[in-house]
């Protein structure tokens, strides 16, 4: 029965229309599975109970040819976005004990296409973090070992739970989110696919959050084609986020297998960074050969003000935070510790509540956005946005895509990065892409000489998420999968 | 600009968390250090720029002022660590 697990999203959907297997069937496999890779560490809640009514469901809906898009395909939930009943608490201790009596918009729109849940997944607390480290919850645990070791690697992170999760097919698919490279860093660090779409193609709502003009929503899947259903069916207009962008949401799966002929492809020179390492360097030539090869044209690009784009982040995304986390004092929600007064209990409470790195950066948000310093920091912050976003709308008048690799390096292993700067430098290729608002996908490309996956980035232009699908397609196809063996 | 100890200790009670006094060193040096390294930013002429406000310009949606939900105040408090006829309870602020 446990080869169901091995199914991608697009066969299993085939294979419950033909009757080949039940939803029940599908569901009981992903429950055993998910037992079995507890070492992982990669569920926080298992909800089997839940999952087994949703898909005697499906079965009930698919018996009459009434199916969704994702009609009895088990997925994993990132404990960010909030599910009514469930545990929902960012992985973070302040929200202890929190279960919303509402359901985020994603998720809800999975449901209505026929989505079984089967559990809560880890991640870094509040999503900072790169490394899944920061978690309450405890680390987890790469499926992906480097050759003849048997010591534990990190998934990447925030999103390292769904990661993890999809890599050893504990769960069809995750959702995730992607606030400087959450959904692509460790999509890449565990050889999986994963689309940050454009802020806005997915509604925030009911999503823990973060950095609020950064967040957004997206799936970690096996393929590029997995990634385009779920996108689908995760993306909408919501009257409850203001930002969420009333656009049609295309078949996104329709990209997939387009030639690529005369697209033109842009190689930032910028991204050569001092140091890139010549495992990355090579791979980022082999993907852009690929490319060629299929018809496609390179062309060097200049993107001036990356170097920018990390540091102005630490000063955006802490500042946002900062006043996000305000809500967390202990009266409403979540963890209370006394004190002699109020005041005394709402620190008390978030001394207890935030782990190290969120009180870091809550502490680093408020000193940016105090008297005096609103000018100095969050302001010229925003205006290096500003020549960000510009620098990528110029690349637009000579290229359709960017090409660059996803991370400055595979997976390392835990505790290996303890300085924060350090840490924060692994998403030094993704964060641009949230400070322009622009749609960017992790795409599997290569293994290292330590035998690690590792991935490329697509960027693209805002809601052209189609194009990215067709280029990520046409590196998938020459690069193939890649599959963590499994020792749990 | 650097941080020491008593911007530490003002920007901790800002924000709401209490600081052991032990740490305090140890959070200078760390906020010194990303400072430091977000001080780069500096290099760059902003002279003439606007900040970015909103990542894709839209106009501004504006919801019908009308009810669209409420009513359920148990809801509201439902996960409230103390509350008491769907009100929340706090420690006593006003003598």
């Amino acid at each position: 029965m446990n080869d169901l697990t091995s199914l991608t999203i697009a066969t299993a959907r085939e294979g419950l229309r033909k009757k080949k297997f039940s939803a029940v069937e599908l569901t009981e496999a992903y429950i055993a599975a998910v037992e079995k890779a507890r070492v992982l560490n990669a569920y926080i809640v298992e909800t089997p109970d839940k999952a087994r009514a949703m898909a005697k469901a499906s079965d009930v809906k698919l018996a009459k040819g009434e199916g969704g898009a994702l009609e009895g395909i088990p997925l994993g939930i990132k404990d960010l976005y909030a599910t009514k009943g469930v545990h929902t608490q960012a992985c973070s201790h302040i929200l202890d004990g929190f279960k919303p009596t509402y359901e985020s918009t994603v998720t809800e729109n999975l449901w209505r296409e026929g989505a079984v849940m089967l559990g809560k997944l880890n991640m870094d607390e509040f999503a900072m973090g790169s490394s899944n480290e920061t978690s309450y919850y405890g680390n987890v645990i790469n499926p992906w070992r480097r050759k003849n070791s048997n010591a534990a690697l990190v998934p990447g992170g925030s999103s390292g739970g769904s990661a993890s999760a999809v890599a050893a097919h504990i769960c069809a698919a995750a959702t995730a989110t992607d606030t400087g490279g959450s959904i692509r860093q460790p999509a890449a660090f565990t050889g999986t696919v994963g689309i940050k779409p454009t802020y806005g193609r997915c509604s925030r709502w009911g999503i823990v959050a973060f950095a609020s003009s950064l967040d957004q929503a997206g799936p970690i899947a096996r393929d590029v084609r997995d990634a385009a259903i779920m996108l689908k069916s995760m993306a909408s207009v919501d009257p409850k986020d203001t930002t969420s962008v009333d656009l049609p949401v295309p078949d996104y799966e329709n990209a997939i297998g387009k030639s690529i002929k005369g697209l033109r492809i842009g190689i930032p020179k910028e991204y050569r960074a001092d140091g890139m390492s010549s495992e990355i360097e090579a791979l980022w030539d082999k993907g852009a050969q690929w490319l060629k090869e299929q018809g496609a044209e390179i062309v060097e690009i200049s993107l001036p003000h990356t170097k920018y784009a990390l540091p102005a982040y630490y000063i955006v995304a802490p500042a946002e935070a900062s006043s996000n986390l305000a809500r967390y004092d202990g009266v409403r929600y979540g963890l209370r510790v006394p004190g002699d007064d109020i005041v005394d209990m709402y620190e008390n409470s978030r001394a207890a509540g935030f782990g190290p790195e969120v009180q870091r950066r809550i502490l680093i948000g408020t000193y940016v956005l105090s008297a005096g310093y609103y000018d100095a920091y969050y302001v010229r912050a925003q205006k290096i946005r500003t020549l960000i976003k510009r620098d990528f709308e110029l690349a637009w008048d000579k290229v359709d895509v960017v090409l660059t690799p996803a991370t400055p390096s595979p997976a390392f292993a835990p505790g290996e990065i303890s300085d924060p700067v350090q840490m924060y430098l692994n998403d030094i290729f993704t964060v641009t892409v949230n400070m322009a608002g622009l749609p960017g996908i992790a795409v599997p490309a290569g293994i290292s000489k330590d035998g690690l996956p590792l991935g490329l980035q697509l960027i693209g232009k805002a809601f052209d998420e189609e194009t990215l699908f067709t280029a990520a397609a046409a590196i998938e196809q020459v690069a193939g999968g890649y599959q963590a063996p499994k020792w749990w | 600009m650097s941080v020491d100890q008593a911007t530490v200790r003002r920007v901790a009670k800002l924000a709401r968390i209490k600081v052991k006094e032990e740490n305090v060193e140890r959070l200078a040096g760390e906020l010194n250090s990303i400072l430091h390294w977000i001080e780069q930013l500096n290099e760059v002429d902003v002279e003439g720029i606007e900040p970015m406000t909103a990542v894709v310009t839209v106009k501004m949606k504006k919801r019908k002022d009308i009810v669209t939900d409420g009513n359920n105040p148990h809801d509201v408090v439902e996960n409230a660590p103390a509350a008491e006829d769907d009100y929340f309870l706090v420690p006593k602020v006003i003598e």
